[in-house]
């Protein structure tokens, strides 16, 4: 054989391999994850988009500047699967990797270390969104949702937005020893709660006014509003986008810092 | 006790081709700590590691062997005191230290849900090797690891014997200069067991160093050029196997089992042995010819359910220096 030693890669280098082993893991069971990554945003575009939108019917150009209920709902529904893709593979595997399949242990004996590890599968579950989130588009477009290319910016935005929420949540998955009633509350009382009230399917100003401060401070509404700023189909101007950029950036920011941290003392640096 | 001397340590191995030729081991610790907390798992240990030996951590669980092999792995910064692993401070160069170590941690942690090969050829990636050499090499050590046939299988669907030779033969995949193993053949069959030995005394062969722990005393002397006896924290002896058994404890033993509502009366006992340890079902007697004891015993009227007499182990080198039995 050629002869190759062992060397410690680089940390950009490290956090490419993470996610290429991520990828070859995904390349072999990615038809478990798949269906319902695909499935359930095409739910909810049968029951919202096509169901609730031939009941809201034309009314609805009112709200949504013009445009069909549903090609102004369908750039909303790629941030919020983004969202809740990102979530998911944020808790119950991360917690798995540190103590069920204990393939952190594995990964950080050799010269990958801690925060390598944590941005890896971050990429990985930034490139899954993407993927999911092409095939949910295609769909979308199938039905008729799609009615110009600026989608594919609100592709990107959702995948920011899920990154953000990601990060988020695999810093809170990284601070717990066990799963306990943890991921059961933060579906419950975060997730499903900012996929509701967060304009995904009504805008947020048609929620109580005491209400809509919740909104603001939630991912998913910034990402919906650049989404659809994307699609052409949202109100937002240069400085709102501006700053719906900048808050994710921010999140995805603290989220990747606390991550990194929380890792490296777990499985060392 | 006889630790910290490093000329001492070269006396002690036993073997003059295993002397370091740097004069400086692989590992090298002095007053090495470990503490979670308030606890302190390692108490202050030196150790010296030289090139191409089998270096063994026995004790029972708790010892504090796991922690200072997490330590040495550069996977757990230490507490306090020094540690030099392959030249370099764990602290500061953990990456390129752990890129020239093997590690078999104490419970697999192969992924479940990849196939044999694929477990392989992924590890190898985080060395820094190429998709091509990788592939090369998964192929040589699956021939190593005897899992040829199993290739591409997923690893759920492993015997126990067979993820843990997988597990060795993927800490092997960067052709490591140091070997760690923890508690390596826990959980096996005799049979498993013995094969994984047979495959690290073949690493040995090919002078790959060892750091192996285990409470097992049969797997130490089977496998140990060296060892140290870690309880609670420190180390209470250290030697050979053979000058272990030689200081701490008698050529043979006889072991006499008595009813147990009828405790064995040490006083007859005592004047036929060099030493006498009562364990709760049975005496054991540190004699230097088992059959004479047992035939001098029996002259004196004493009459054990059952006598046998074998070879004095490291287990009760272990029971004279700490007054209890290596339970599991």
């Amino acid at each position: 054989m050629a002869p190759e030693t062992a060397y410690a890669p680089g940390w950009v280098h490290g956090v490419g391999l993470v996610l290429e082993n991520h990828l070859r893991w995904y390349r072999r069971n990615w038809r478990a994850t798949a269906i319902s990554s695909v499935l359930q945003p095409l739910l909810f575009l049968l029951a919202f988009g096509l169901g609730f939108g031939s009941l809201v019917g034309s009314r609805a150009a009112a709200v949504t500047g013009g445009a069909e209920y549903l090609v102004w709902l369908a750039p909303a529904l790629l941030a919020m699967s983004a969202v809740q893709t990102g979530a998911f593979e944020m808790s119950y595997p991360v917690l798995a990797g540190f103590k069920w399949r204990r393939t952190y242990e594995a990964t950080t004996a050799t010269p990958i270390g801690g925060g390598q590890v944590a941005l890896g599968q971050l990429a990985f579950v930034a490139v899954k969104s993407v993927l999911t989130g092409a095939v949910s588009l295609l769909v979308i477009a199938l039905f008729g949702g799609v009615r110009s290319v600026g989608v594919l910016g609100s592709l990107v935005a959702a995948v920011l937005t899920g990154a953000a929420v990601a990060a988020l949540v695999m810093a809170f998955s990284a601070s717990r020893q066990d799963e306990g009633a943890a991921f059961n509350a933060l579906f419950r009382f975060v997730v499903l709660p900012m996929t509701l009230f967060s304009g995904t399917f009504f805008p947020i100003a048609n929620l109580p006014a005491w209400v809509q401060p919740l909104a603001w401070v939630s991912p998913l509404w910034h990402g919906t509003e650049l989404a659809r700023w994307a699609a052409g189909v949202g109100p937002a101007g240069a400085g709102a986008v501006l700053g719906h950029v900048a808050y994710l950036l921010v999140l995805l920011g603290v989220g990747i810092a606390l991550s990194v941290r929380l890792f490296v003392r777990r499985l060392g640096r | 006790m006889l630790r910290a001397d490093p000329a001492v340590d070269e006396k002690l191995s036993g073997c003059p081709d295993s002397v370091p030729v740097m004069g400086e081991g692989l590992v090298r610790a002095r007053g090495l700590r470990k503490s979670f907390g308030a606890f302190e798992a390692v108490r202050g240990i030196d150790v010296e590691v030289a090139p191409g030996e089998v270096f063994g951590f026995l004790g029972p669980n708790g010892a504090g062997k796991s922690s200072t092999m997490r330590m040495i792995a550069c996977v757990s910064p230490r507490s306090a005191g020094e540690l030099v692993v392959l030249g370099g401070d764990p602290d500061r160069e953990g990456p390129r230290i752990r890129a020239r170590l093997g590690v078999v941690p104490q419970l697999d942690n192969l992924d479940a849900e990849l196939s044999v090969r694929e477990n392989l050829e992924m590890y190898g990636r985080y060395f820094g090797l190429s998709r091509r050499h990788v592939r090369t090499k998964a192929t040589e050590l699956l021939d190593f690891a005897q899992l040829t046939e199993r290739a591409g299988d997923k690893v759920d669907a492993l015997s126990g014997g067979m993820k843990r030779r997988l597990t060795i033969a993927r800490a092997l995949v960067n052709e490591p200069e140091l070997l760690l193993l923890d508690e390596p053949t826990t959980g096996l069959d005799p049979q498993a067991r013995h094969l994984l030995w047979e495959r690290l005394y073949r690493l040995k062969g090919e002078g790959v160093t060892q750091i192996i722990t285990t409470h097992y005393m049969d797997e130490a002397e089977q496998l140990c050029d060296r060892l140290v006896v870690m309880d609670g924290g420190v180390i209470v002896a250290e030697g050979s196997p053979a000058e272990l058994i030689e200081r701490w404890s008698t050529r043979e033993v006889l072991e006499l089992r008595f009813p147990s509502d009828l405790p064995p009366p040490v006083w007859e006992l005592e004047p036929h042995a060099e030493r006498v340890e009562l364990l709760p079902d049975r005496a054991l007697l540190y004699v230097a010819d088992g059959d004479r004891a047992q035939t001098a015993i029996h002259a004196a009227g004493v009459r054990p359910l059952s006598a046998l007499v074998r070879r004095s182990s490291l287990e009760d080198v272990f029971l004279r220096l700490t007054g209890r039995t290596l339970v599991d």
